[in-house]
């Protein structure tokens, strides 16, 4: 059905993707529930920078990225020195632009997942004989498990879709950091690209469509009470 | 001396200040909603911190603020039953009775009077409200407490369900012998179960 071109850019779009999210999960679960949790001076401010990809043009998140991460940059200079390695023009720089558009997304479904588990059966735990690891081990992190896994998605989704930031911070290079949406941009460039273009948006369409089903699934089940079944 | 407490506590503008030194059997705290009894057994708990005095339960200091002692909850070995159940709904009855025992093995034989063996698999969502409480207390029981905390537990039970607790609780009172410090605003529930009724108001 697809040709081996377009099976790559698929692929190439689900792995960006997938490692976006599985890198920004630890990040995001523990800002949730520092935002959840823990009263601290600057906690506004921590919320805005944490929302604020979700608001500043892709294109400024990129730039910043492509100079935080750029070989003379404070990031990508300290990856070069270290591991001789750069991000930039490389799939790892599209999973990291995605990581950080999805942040915002997935630190606001955990957090809203966090702050609904109930503080009284935290406290029933603590006087059952748990100390707070076991507390947020055993009933803090299953509760609030629904949310963090629609959080996933939502995130996932977001990576998926990520154009601005992604041609900005590593360039459109086919086979690298051409995912889905910049693979339809640069069809749409071309004369007689109209069959591609149609193509790699339905299968853009497809995927959102299955990511968001999936977490509106998890966030009711989170709803509906856990273990019931 | 089961209970020595002084505690003080202030909420805004209303103040808890509670003092009872009680020995064995059942200590029942009487008195109107509002008047800080769920308070009291909170601070005792360790979930709310006083503002000064003291907790000691069979000798032994689990807050002093003088002294700068404030054991964690888990330190404690409160049994607390809560006036909603709190049972947690992602584990079984047997993982929820077991949550607090110590080497995580329930052991069914010494919580067989309140008669929710039969219950082990149900997940606590399914329960009746009878059930739950009965659960709720088998699972304070089996965390090895040094006393217990029961927050009206008779409350929102019909007739039937309260007489089933009722003798559970006395049971506790006489043959398990653990002390019981209970908070009730039924003066007949009082009566029933306090070697002595302290009010509140």
């Amino acid at each position: 059905m697809l040709t081996p071109a377009e099976w790559q850019i698929v692929a190439l779009s689900l792995r960006v993707g997938l490692v976006a999210v599985a890198v920004t999960l630890p990040v995001a679960f523990a800002l949730a529930w520092l935002l959840a949790r823990v009263r601290f001076p600057g906690k506004l401010l921590v919320d805005a920078i944490v929302h604020l990809p979700l608001v500043v043009p892709p294109v400024v998140t990129g730039w910043v990225l492509l100079i935080l991460f750029a070989p003379a940059g404070p990031i990508g200079g300290w990856l070069d020195r270290a591991f001789g390695v750069s991000v930039l023009f490389r799939w790892t720089g599209a999973a990291i632009a995605a990581g950080v558009m999805a942040l915002p997304l997935m630190v606001r479904a955990m957090r809203l997942s966090i702050e609904a588990v109930d503080r009284r059966l935290e406290n029933a735990a603590r006087t059952l004989g748990a100390g707070r690891w076991r507390v947020f081990r055993t009933i803090t992190l299953p509760l609030s498990l629904p949310g963090v896994a629609a959080g996933l998605v939502l995130g996932f989704a977001r990576g998926l879709g990520e154009f601005g930031a992604t041609i900005t911070f590593v360039s459109n290079v086919p086979g690298e950091t051409q995912t889905l949406p910049l693979a339809i941009y640069s069809a749409l460039q071309q004369p007689g690209g109209d069959a591609l273009v149609w193509r790699l948006s339905a299968i853009s369409v497809a995927l959102s469509l299955a990511a968001l089903v999936v977490s509106e699934l998890l966030v009711r089940r989170a709803g509906r009470g856990q273990g019931g079944v | 001396m089961a209970f020595d407490l002084r505690l003080a506590k202030r909420f805004g503008d209303t103040r808890i200040d509670f003092a009872l030194s009680a020995g064995e059997g059942a200590t029942v705290l009487f008195g109107p909603s509002g008047a800080g009894k769920t308070s009291v057994l909170n601070m005792i708990a360790g979930v709310l911190r006083p503002d000064s005095g003291h907790v000691r339960v069979s000798g032994d200091t689990l807050f002093d603020a003088d002294a700068g002692i404030d054991l964690p909850p888990e330190r404690r070995r409160a049994g607390y039953v809560f006036q909603e159940a709190r049972l947690f709904p992602h584990l079984r009855v047997r993982d929820n009775l077991r949550y607090g025992a110590p080497g995580g093995e329930a052991d069914m034989a010494a919580i067989d009077f309140l008669g929710i063996a039969h219950l082990a698999e149900r997940w606590p969502r399914t329960l009746s409200g009878g059930e739950a409480r009965r659960v709720a207390i088998g699972r304070a029981l089996l965390s090895a407490p040094a006393f217990l905390l029961l927050d009206e537990p008779l409350s929102s039970l019909d007739r039937a369900r309260r007489e089933e607790i009722l003798a559970a609780i006395e049971h506790i009172r006489d043959v398990v012998r653990l002390p019981i410090l209970m908070v009730t605003h039924d003066a007949g529930e009082a009566e029933r179960i306090g070697t002595r009724i302290v009010a509140m108001a």
